[in-house]
């Protein structure tokens, strides 16, 4: 893990893909994957998100109504790599499932892991949107992420 | 022309004749000829669908993606309040208090259900458990699975929430549940395959009133449903949707 996230809280700047950025307190405490339960969105072909459900609402700390219609990079955490949602986007936009390891960014600054399935909805033949479903994931594969990530910063 | 209904083999066994009355019922307000055909298992089952022989078919969510995109079904209605969740269960005496105090090498006792079966599975990767390092023993219900955890031939069993809440006191006063699922948008759905779309609007109308007349509530309550809610296309889809990100590749 950085050295700076072993700290308190800290103010960073999100750079996102299309320019755009904001400034966001980053807070080194995690929230556990509450068990049992799947957390599950869908956005349209842009990435902005269009249904979440109350695991969601209740994991993200925003409501419903500042989440619907927000780009979901709206819990990107400056500790996951860019090339991690080069990877996403690429294999959905070519029609095929994603799986992968999310570090994401609740609206308090605290974080919590998922392990994450995108996969594209296609309605008569056309694609119409993604469906992201989320599961808890093992500390083990946590920690391998973790590693990960950091090499790829 | 006489149509074929079938259900889901996850039916709970007391529930047989509910689906018989509701087979009457349904010619009844159809007007039409109706034969119900059940299964013990889901693999006959699946066969008889792809060969085109059922028309109506009270599925279980995990078919619902083959029945709606390959073989041209619609849903109609699903159990109203009924959503499918699963619960993972041991013994009460076990010094397993989480999945995550499960261990590599555990037998788990699980039935054909293919929802609480992939649900299951879910539940257990946060203790780094798969395919790869359990062992699975199918058996042919849930009080089989309920009786291999008591004489101790499996250390964990997979169970449809409401069939483990079915099970006698003294059976459920030895097991306790290690994780329950919570995901409310899964769920059995009624769907109706291409030789019988016509009949859809009436199926539709007569389903969701059927509550509220007194034959129609004898039978629900003897299929052990509390009425039908609506299921649209969308819907119907999007819970597709939701089941294939669950399925492992
Ligand atoms: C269905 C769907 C779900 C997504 N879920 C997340 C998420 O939970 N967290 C996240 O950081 N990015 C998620 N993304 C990716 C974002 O769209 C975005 O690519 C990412 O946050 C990185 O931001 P950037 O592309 O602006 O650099 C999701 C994308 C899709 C299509």
């Amino acid at each position: 893990m950085p050295e700076a996230n072993k700290q308190g809280p800290r103010t960073v700047t999100l750079r996102y893909f299309d320019g755009t950025r904001r400034e966001a307190e980053i807070i080194n405490q995690e929230v556990p994957y509450p068990d049992g339960k799947l957390i599950v969105s869908r956005t349209d072909t842009k990435g902005i998100i269009t249904h979440v459900n109350r695991a969601f609402v209740e994991m993200s700390g925003y409501s419903k109504e500042e989440l619907i219609g927000a780009n979901h990079a709206i819990l990107r955490h400056p500790d996951m790599p860019t090339v991690a949602f080069e990877d996403l986007w690429k294999t959905i936009e070519s029609g095929k499932k994603w799986h992968g390891y999310v570090k994401n960014l609740r609206k308090d600054g605290c974080y919590y892991w998922v392990k994450a399935t995108v996969i594209p909805n296609i309605r008569n033949g056309k694609l119409v949107g993604y469906t992201s479903v989320r599961r808890k994931p093992s500390r083990s594969k946590i920690s391998e992420s973790e590693t990960l990530y950091a090499t790829l910063m | 022309m006489t149509f074929n209904l079938t259900v889901s083999p996850d039916f709970a066994p007391s529930h047989i004749s509910g689906w018989y009355y509701f087979n009457t019922w349904l010619q009844r307000q159809l007007d039409v000829g109706i034969h119900l055909e059940l299964y013990d298992d889901f693999a006959q089952q699946r066969e008889d669908l792809k060969n085109g022989s059922i028309d109506l078919i009270y599925a279980n969510p995990y078919d619902a993606s083959m029945l709606v995109r390959e073989l041209g079904f619609k849903a109609v209605a699903r159990p109203a309040r009924r959503p499918d969740e699963t619960v993972i269960v041991t013994l009460r005496s076990s010094d397993i208090h989480s999945v995550e105090d499960l261990k590599p090498g555990i037998t788990v006792a699980t039935t054909d259900d293919p929802d609480v079966h992939t649900m299951g599975m879910i539940m257990l990767e946060p203790a780094d458990l798969d395919r790869s390092n359990i062992n699975t023993r199918t058996v042919g219900g849930y009080v089989v699975v309920a009786k291999a955890l008591l004489n101790g031939s499996a250390d964990i069993g997979f169970f449809l929430k409401d069939a483990y809440e079915e099970l006698s006191e003294l059976v459920r006063k030895d097991l306790k549940v290690l994780v329950s699922s919570q995901i409310s948008v899964i769920h059995h759905a009624l769907l109706v395959g291409p030789k019988m779309q016509s009949h859809i609007p009436q199926l539709k109308e007569k389903l969701l009133t059927m509550g509220n007349n007194e034959k129609g509530a004898i039978v629900l309550e003897n299929m052990g449903l509390s009425g039908w809610d609506p299921m649209s296309e969308e819907q119907t889809e999007f819970m597709i949707d939701l089941i294939d990100t669950l399925i492992p590749d």
